[in-house]
């Protein structure tokens, strides 16, 4: 019995790009600020408090519509989404709805993953705007721990973008591979700055084929993407093997204790009583206007993917890891390589070692960049191209920097160059010989005469080589030419 | 004191600013005096607070800095929302609730130097006719305290009515300004849907609620306008209309003047349902018009009667999403919850604050949006919208008003109409129109029957308040009737 898996995912991204929140004037910035500084009658719902559109909100949205290759409606509409819940300050969610009377700003679409070797094509079914709510927070850490609950609603208002794929998502791995290439679409351009805590938010929908699905929310990051859907896949497929019925649910994934838990059946659709926010009149896109923001698209990844095999000569493979794994590496990546040349081997660097060593440490891809930054980056490989370290001590470099975060030069200092490295030295050491050959000649005859060629030596490696070393390999080489003679 | 209009406020302490503080002492006493028998006000600001502020106005007059409305004291239906004056919607849910922020139209007042002088009362959350659904008592009439003032602005037209302030603004979803204007004497008036913003305004039914005032003549009711009216950025609804002149001019002009105007009659809004003393005395009316060089056409329209319904799914829905967010939490009636969930929480919170009117539009407001019946009901009550909108715009293309009755009886005893919600939806019959097509109506004093005042409604298309201030002050000027004055007060006032 084989099973196939199903998968839809519905992503919240917030529009980090814009300046204030959707419907009012706060500021779209809510982090780190006191509770329920960031607020005003509009986020908070004051009675006769009403809605007013971020139109740059709209401009953000058809740049993510492009992007992802979807229809734009010719209509704007805003629709109620009714539920009570205590961080809604309306008790509805002004959203947009695939029904009679409402339509989303756009439908249709997809995204290219490269996955194995091939190219899939996930589509997407819908792209939402709509308000983010506010946040509950627990005291002390968890439900479970907590006597009583607190709201903030400094983030009541923040603009997302909500995308839903259809289910064509086959795997865990596929499911990483897609966040992965859309936050680098939406990091490119320029609608979300990934980096801030909460900003992609990601609801996964899963489902034996021929059974029921399931909802997992909570999903706080791409490596708990993975570990919650093959976990799920997992449970959904023991029930099936033990001859059990799944229940169509909505679950919350539980990153301690790595499972996810029941958070409430599903037996009926809800019914969010979807109706058209009279608030908000619907409001005409204009062609002209798409076509203007068209026109001022950024380089999106799959054009910057095949400008990196072009221009840089990479392998579609590093190409396609650099720029889907982030823009910042991709970014990072063509700094160093303005500054430092070498492009096939920065680019491996990064996705080789880099890449490696961070998952190692369990650091996210951007507090690896903070410690392997463009300097350290060009330092290393300018030291290669220097002769103090070789390709087998870079390694070691990438992974103290990543791991230590310390400078390469402090690694040089404390002595960790290519010059206890024999190889190298006896590389060195055989181009003194080519050059001398009068004087390894004198070498053979007098073993004083071996200072020179040790001189030498020392000065190709400006003073680095520990002389003991150099001494033992150039009488080692010494006694096999007179053997080989 | 012999000032009976607000223009007469205005010019009187224009004149001598001095005025203005007799002109307080003077409304107090009529306060004192009559408060108690009718109960316009939910909360009536202190006078030693008002006086405080007419100091202030004082100043600007002497400097002749004041504004258009300096010398007047506007009662504001306690719906719309005053920064640091309790609002509680006549709703044990918001009974201490006070806004931190001003509606943009009480921004407008006081920028005119108008001095609030307090909110009035109303039906909970502007839902009834009669101002008899109020949590916390009754608004009488002053024509006859065993009858109802009308609703759901009665606190503000009674104010008005009684000289308990110079005028007032109201609410009107479904008739709530003309209905209660109507059964006191006033002239009540709804503006084109987002001539006014509805910033600050306590939703009902968003996408028919407006504010305007309630005056006693048509000129007081076109300043007010004057006012008011206006784009506002915190309202996406509200409109950027423009009109060569200001409202008062067209009230001026009609009044002055008078006009020649082709109005209508739409045989529906006349015959069922309308009491007998109340048709009589609309045709009278009518010929009175038509021996003025005023041409009046009568025609049918049989969509009409589908308004009714049309109009109550569509503001129930509304108000059923508009009403979601009374639970307790953020402001409000607020309960212990100590060691209970949040949804028992809201629940209790909903049913204690919540009055029995206000639930049922809720729960009926729920039902026609819910999954399979939102088609049935809510979707097909837009439809309706949709043709009565067009049936009225394109009929004010040839006519320029359409008159009729404003409400279909006399004001009704305390108690008559609310035990039976059908028959108390029933008198909105004429004025729900002007909702559903977000057009302006105004209703004007035109007859005394019985002793109590009939208003007589008229309508003009969307935006052409220049038009119907114009007529409406013309036959003002013909049937010469007000402004009224209640027994009641006659005696403080004359």
């Amino acid at each position: 019995m084989s099973f196939k898996v199903k998968i839809g995912l519905e992503i919240h991204v917030q529009i980090t790009s814009l300046k204030t929140k959707l419907f009012c004037s706060c500021s779209a910035d809510y982090r780190g600020k006191p509770p329920n500084t960031n607020v005003c009658p509009v986020c908070m719902g004051l009675p006769g408090s009403l809605p007013v559109l971020n139109i740059r909100a709209v401009r953000e949205a058809i740049k993510v519509a492009l992007a992802l290759n979807s229809k734009i409606n010719d209509v704007l509409i805003f629709t109620r989404k009714h539920y009570f819940y205590p961080d809604l300050p309306k008790n509805y969610q002004i959203s947009q709805y695939d029904g009679i009377g409402s339509a989303p700003i756009a439908k249709g679409g997809y995204i290219n993953i490269n996955i194995d070797g091939r190219v899939k094509k996930i589509r997407i079914r819908r792209i939402n705007i709509e308000e983010d709510p506010g946040r509950i927070v627990y005291p002390f850490g968890s439900i479970a721990k907590s006597p009583y609950t607190m709201i903030d609603y400094n983030r009541s208002g923040v603009a997302l973008l909500e995308i839903v794929t259809e289910p064509d998502i086959e795997s865990p791995k596929e499911a990483r591979l897609f966040v992965q290439k859309l936050t680098s679409i939406l990091e490119h351009l320029g609608v979300t700055n990934p980096k801030l805590e909460g900003s992609i938010r990601v609801d996964a929908n899963i489902s034996i084929e021929g059974h029921e699905r399931v909802e997992v929310k909570n999903i706080g990051s791409l490596r708990e993407l993975e570990k919650a859907l093959t976990y799920e896949i997992a449970r959904q497929t023991a029930i099936i093997k033990s001859g059990g019925k799944v229940k169509r649910e909505t679950r919350h994934w539980d990153k301690t204790k790595n499972i996810t838990i029941s958070a409430r059946l599903k037996e009926f659709e809800e019914d969010y009583r979807y109706f058209p926010d009279p608030d908000l009149p619907a409001l005409r896109i204009d062609r002209k206007f798409i076509e203007e923001v068209k026109a001022t698209l950024p380089e999106l990844p799959d054009e910057r993917i095949e400008r990196f095999v072009k221009e840089y000569g990479l392998s579609n493979y590093l190409a396609s890891v650099l720029v889907t794994e982030s823009k910042d590496l991709a970014d990072l990546f063509e700094e160093a390589v303005a500054t430092c040349g070498n492009s096939k081997l920065v680019a491996s660097i990064l996705v080789n070692e880099f890449l490696r060593w961070i998952n190692e440490a369990g650091l996210t891809l951007y507090e690896g960049l903070r410690r392997l930054n463009k300097d350290r980056l060009c330092s290393i490989v300018e030291l290669l191209r220097k002769g103090v370290i070789s390709t087998k001590l870079l390694k070691e470099y990438v992974k103290q920097v990543v791991l230590n975060n310390v400078e390469p030069k402090d690694l040089v200092n404390k002595g960790l160059t290519v010059l206890i490295d024999k190889e190298f030295i006896e590389r060195v050491i055989e181009k003194v010989f080519r050059e001398y050959r009068n004087a390894v000649l004198d070498a053979l005859k007098n073993p004083k005469a071996i200072n020179f060629l040790v001189g030498q030596v020392m000065r190709k490696t400006r003073g680095r080589a520990d002389p003991k070393l150099v001494n033992e390999i150039i009488r080692e080489r010494l006694r096999k030419f007179e053997e080989s003679s | 004191m012999r000032i009976l209009t607000l223009l007469d406020v205005i010019e009187s302490v224009r004149d001598k600013p001095k005025t203005l503080f007799d002109y307080i002492e003077h409304t107090y006493d009529i306060i004192s005096n009559v408060e108690d028998k009718v109960r316009a006000y939910i909360t009536l600001r202190d006078k030693e607070h008002v006086l405080k502020d007419a100091k202030r106005v004082y100043d600007r007059l002497i400097r002749g800095s004041a504004g258009k409305l300096a010398g007047t004291l506007i009662a504001i239906k306690d719906n719309i929302s005053t920064k640091g004056l309790r609002t509680t919607c006549a709703s044990k849910i918001l009974e201490d609730y006070v806004p931190p922020y001003d509606a943009t139209v009480v921004e407008k007042l006081k920028m005119e130097d108008a001095i609030i002088i307090g909110k009035t009362n109303m039906d909970e959350f502007a839902m009834g006719s009669t101002t008899e659904n109020s949590a916390f008592f009754p608004t009488k009439n002053p024509w006859d305290l065993s009858r109802v003032p009308g609703g759901s602005s009665g606190g503000s037209a009674v104010a008005t009515a009684a000289f308990e302030a110079t005028a007032a603004l109201g609410s009107d979803t479904g008739g709530s300004i003309r209905a209660p204007a109507s059964f006191t004497g006033c002239v009540g008036l709804k503006p084109t849907y987002g001539l006014v913003s509805r910033y600050g305004l306590i939703a009902y039914a968003s996408s028919m609620d407006q504010i305007g005032p309630i005056t006693r003549t048509v000129k007081d009711a076109a300043l007010i306008l004057d006012v008011i009216a206006g784009p506002d950025l915190r309202d996406s609804t509200s409109l950027d209309a423009s009109f060569p002149k200001t409202f008062l001019e067209y009230a001026m002009e009609g009044s002055r003047e008078g006009v020649k105007a082709k109005l209508v009659v739409i045989e529906e809004m006349v015959k069922e349902g309308v009491e007998r003393s109340i048709y009589l005395s609309f045709v009278r009316t009518i010929r009175h018009l038509e021996a003025n060089e005023l041409e009046i056409s009568w025609i049918s329209k049989p969509i009409i009667k589908y308004a009714l319904p049309a109009y109550y799914i569509i503001a129930m829905a509304e108000a059923s999403s508009n009403l979601a967010r009374y639970d307790g939490l953020r402001y409000g009636l607020h309960l212990d919850v100590e060691g209970r969930s949040w949804y028992e929480v809201f629940a209790e919170v909903r049913s204690l604050g919540f009055g029995k009117e206000v639930k049922r539009r809720i729960l009926l407001g729920t039902y026609v949006l819910s999954a399979g019946y939102y088609q049935a009901y809510y979707l097909r009550a837009s439809k309706v919208r949709r043709l009565i909108r067009d049936a009225l715009v394109n009929l004010l293309k040839t006519y320029d008003c359409i008159i009729s009755p404003t409400m279909p009886v006399l004001p009704p005893r305390l108690g008559e109409r609310i035990v039976d919600p059908l028959k108390l939806y029933a008198i909105d019959v004429n004025t729900v129109l002007a909702n559903l097509a977000g057009i302006p109506a105004i209703s004007i004093p035109s007859d005394l029957v019985d002793g109590l005042p009939v208003g007589l409604q008229l309508m003009s298309n969307e935006l052409r308040e220049d038009l119907l201030l114009k007529i409406s002050s013309y036959i003002e000027s013909i049937l010469k009737i007000t402004p009224l004055i209640p027994p009641l007060v006659r005696s403080y006032v004359i």
